[in-house]
């Protein structure tokens, strides 16, 4: 059996890390969603582990709303990336610098 | 579980306003292509005003709950939604003449904003961490594909991006403690987690520790959201980037709905743990306050000032959150609700000043307002001495109930520091009001000049009486309301006591 | 008071670290010998006939944003046919009331043109 913390540990380091990437990504727009998704999926195992340990259906109902809604996050981040691509001819971060003052 | 257990009847705003955007959504793709954007606006209005009409009808009702106590229908939810619903109806007509020019006055414009408004009504709402995770991110959703729909412009697509990530990290971290939340209290309903929080406190059961790292990831992620400091750096570039329409509409309905889930989740959800949640939210309100104000008078561009304007502004409305007692929430609602209707009419301000090719955006393009257009430079005027809480206006008396309330929770020194830095932020919309008065217009009018450049008639370019006329009653609010402020304050008083928990 | 949000300072510490030594051991330890073979692109032996990083046409976009909206459904199905005979009418009529609502996106995006590939 292993035990809640390892579930919660491993949620912690997959939030850590995909945070991370948002941060030192500089280079593709793609790539920023891609962390995005996986901040989500961090957060869906503590959801699974909690349910799972609390003997409650709550939370495994809460994560498919979670996968719902990051399924139409990324359809939304997508179409952005390519509304962003056909008015600037890139998806680099670093020339996303338009906006400043 | 049948039909009739859901009492679905309480949540009939929402379930009509999402029929209703569904049915909108449809008529935008059959019938008449020339006529399909404007009668798809219309009945926007329409639907917007029934939602706002359920919602009046029973105000003082008993407070009601649907959806196996998912959602409630207490006072506060109700006058939250009424306003969402007439201050979006209101941005949208503020919106109408700019976005016909900028070819984004389309049916699906005004669908994104139905849903967007459906969001924030859920929000307002919720009892449970799931309706409130629902609401924030259909709200969210429309929003940022609200601002991307202007595609052609470099600046919206950016401002939608950035929106987007800093928009979906914040999500993240609100799921992120939301789910701390669920595995310490075994609960994602928003009553129930305050009972237990409340036994364990009495017991001192609970890890504080453990719960302490639930708090921080959701008044982190509430603070991206409301765009307090040191979050706030996505708010000026949205602002700035998104079509001023989507502006307008970004400036008033969603920050009530922030205002709605920071009740429902730290007053209704956290009310046992306020020493853990207070001092953060002081700090957050005290820090923006300051940078809001000091860095809003660095700026040359209109919308990127009022959007500092903005951070300065929900700073403000957080201290009373913080102040912990219910005059400090009665005054942070009404302070909202004022701020809201202030923050509309300024961006309305500035899309009845542009014309197609022109934004009038920058600070410079004011110069001289009030010898080209006396009776918007009036208006301007009055926002900003609002805004600035200067005397003969409600944001004066919206910003010495916050101050009040703190004062009375013991927290002086805070309320001294938050008078000080409104005198700071009045500078620069005094500022404001010299660029429109005292200078000089520029020798050619900005507006008549980009015209000449574009070949458009004369006819398509009028704003309609319609959204001026609208515009004034929302401005001149601001002091008509004065000789009622107490009945005003009366009733946020009395929402707040019957704040369903 | 200030111990209470130690683990808060911990957990901030020990996820930059481990954001930072997942990136920082692939660049150290990971061998690093680029030569002209190895970076060609591999095309079943032939000479690669065109830039591997080729642009997609927008199209297949579109294509996979319907797709990520619509497959998500299914995650509801499944559960829900489990449990019919248990959930009786009230369960059937609510998720009739979800598809009627996916039909609805998908009616527009039909007659929208999504769904035309020319």
């Amino acid at each position: 059996m292993i035990p809640l913390s390892h579930y919660l540990t491993l949620g912690a380091i997959l939030f850590a890390l995909s945070v991370v990437g948002i941060f030192l990504n500089r280079k593709n727009v793609v790539i920023l969603l891609m962390s995005i998704e996986l901040l989500l999926l961090a957060v869906n195992l503590n959801f699974i582990a909690f349910s799972h340990f609390l003997q409650d259906p709550a939370g495994q109902i809460f994560v498919f709303f979670i996968l719902t809604v990051a399924a139409a996050e990324s359809a939304i981040g997508l179409a952005i990336l390519i509304v962003l691509f056909r008015s600037r001819r890139t998806i680099n971060v670093e020339e996303l610098d338009s906006l400043k003052g | 579980m049948n039909f009739a257990s859901l009492n679905a009847a309480a949540a009939r705003a929402e379930i009509f306003l999402a029929v209703a955007a569904c049915a909108i959504l449809l008529l935008g793709v059959y019938g008449d292509q020339a006529r399909r954007a404007a009668r798809c606006y219309g009945l926007s209005l329409v639907a917007l005003v029934i939602a706002a009409l359920l919602n009046g009808l029973d105000f003082s009702a008993a407070n009601g709950s649907a959806f196996n106590h998912m959602f409630i229908a207490d006072p506060m939810a109700k006058l939250l939604k009424i306003a969402i619903c007439v201050l979006s109806a209101a941005a949208f007509v503020y919106g109408r003449q700019y976005n016909r020019h900028r070819g984004i006055f389309e049916s699906e414009y005004y669908v994104l904003g139905l849903f967007a408004v459906t969001g924030m009504l859920v929000m307002a709402s919720a009892n449970h961490l799931l309706t409130l995770y629902l609401g924030l991110e259909l709200m969210s959703l429309c929003l940022y594909a609200m601002i991307a729909y202007y595609r052609d412009d470099r600046l919206a697509t950016e401002a939608a991006m950035k929106y987007f990530v800093l928009g979906a990290l914040a999500s993240s971290m609100l799921l992120y403690g939301m789910s701390l939340l669920y595995g310490f209290t075994g609960s994602l309903q928003l009553s129930v987690i305050s009972s237990v929080l409340t036994a364990d406190a009495a017991t001192a059961a609970q890890p504080q520790a453990a719960i302490a790292l639930a708090v921080v990831f959701i008044v982190v992620a509430l603070a991206f959201k409301l765009g307090v400091a040191p979050f706030h750096m996505w708010v000026p570039d949205v602002y700035h980037g998104a079509p001023t329409s989507t502006t307008a509409f970004l400036s008033a309905a969603p920050k009530i709905a922030a205002f709605a889930i920071t009740m429902r989740l730290i007053v209704g959800g956290l009310n046992a743990l306020p020493d853990i949640w207070q001092q953060m939210l002081i700090l957050l309100a005290l820090l923006s306050v300051a940078i809001g104000n000091i860095i809003a008078i660095a700026q040359r561009n209109l919308k990127r000032m009022l959007a500092y304007s903005t951070v300065a502004h929900m700073g403000f409305f957080l201290f009373g959150i913080a102040s912990g007692n219910a005059p400090g929430y009665s005054a942070a609602l009404f302070y909202v609700l004022i701020y809201a209707l202030m923050g509309l009419g300024a961006f309305g301000v500035i899309l009845m000043l542009a014309r197609p090719e022109y934004e009038a955006d920058q600070l410079a393009d004011l110069k001289g307002l009030s010898k080209r257009n006396p009776w918007l430079a009036f208006l301007l005027l009055l926002l900003m001495l609002s805004m600035a809480g200067l005397p003969p206006t409600v944001g004066f008396f919206a910003k010495l109930a916050v101050i009040h309330a703190l004062v009375q929770s013991g927290l002086l020194w805070v309320a001294v520091l938050a008078v000080l830095l409104a005198v700071i932020g009045a500078f620069y919309y005094l500022r404001v009001i010299k660029l429109v008065y005292f200078d000089q217009p520029p020798s050619a009018d900005p507006a008549t000049a980009a015209q000449t450049t574009t070949t458009i008639t004369e006819g398509d370019i009028a704003v309609s009486p319609a959204a001026i006329l609208l515009l004034s009653c929302n401005v001149l609010a601001i002091i008509a309301l004065l000789p009622w402020i107490h009945y005003l304050i009366a009733i946020c008083n009395e929402v707040i006591r019957r704040f369903a928990v | 008071m200030l111990a209470n949000y130690f683990p808060i300072l911990l957990f901030i510490v020990v996820g930059l670290g481990v954001g930072a030594v997942a990136v920082s051991v692939g660049k150290v330890l990971a061998p690093h010998k680029p030569y002209d073979d190895k970076l060609a692109p591999y095309e079943c032996g032939f000479e690669a006939f065109e830039d591997s990083r080729m642009k997609f046409d927008v199209r297949y976009y579109l294509v996979a944003i319907l797709f990520i909206i619509f497959d998500l459904e299914i995650a509801f199905l499944f559960p829900w046919a489990i449990v019919l005979d248990e959930i009786g009418a009230f369960g059937f009529w609510a998720m009739m009331g979800f598809l009627a609502v996916l039909v609805v996106g998908f009616i527009y995006e039909w007659k929208k043109g999504a769904l035309e590939w020319e």
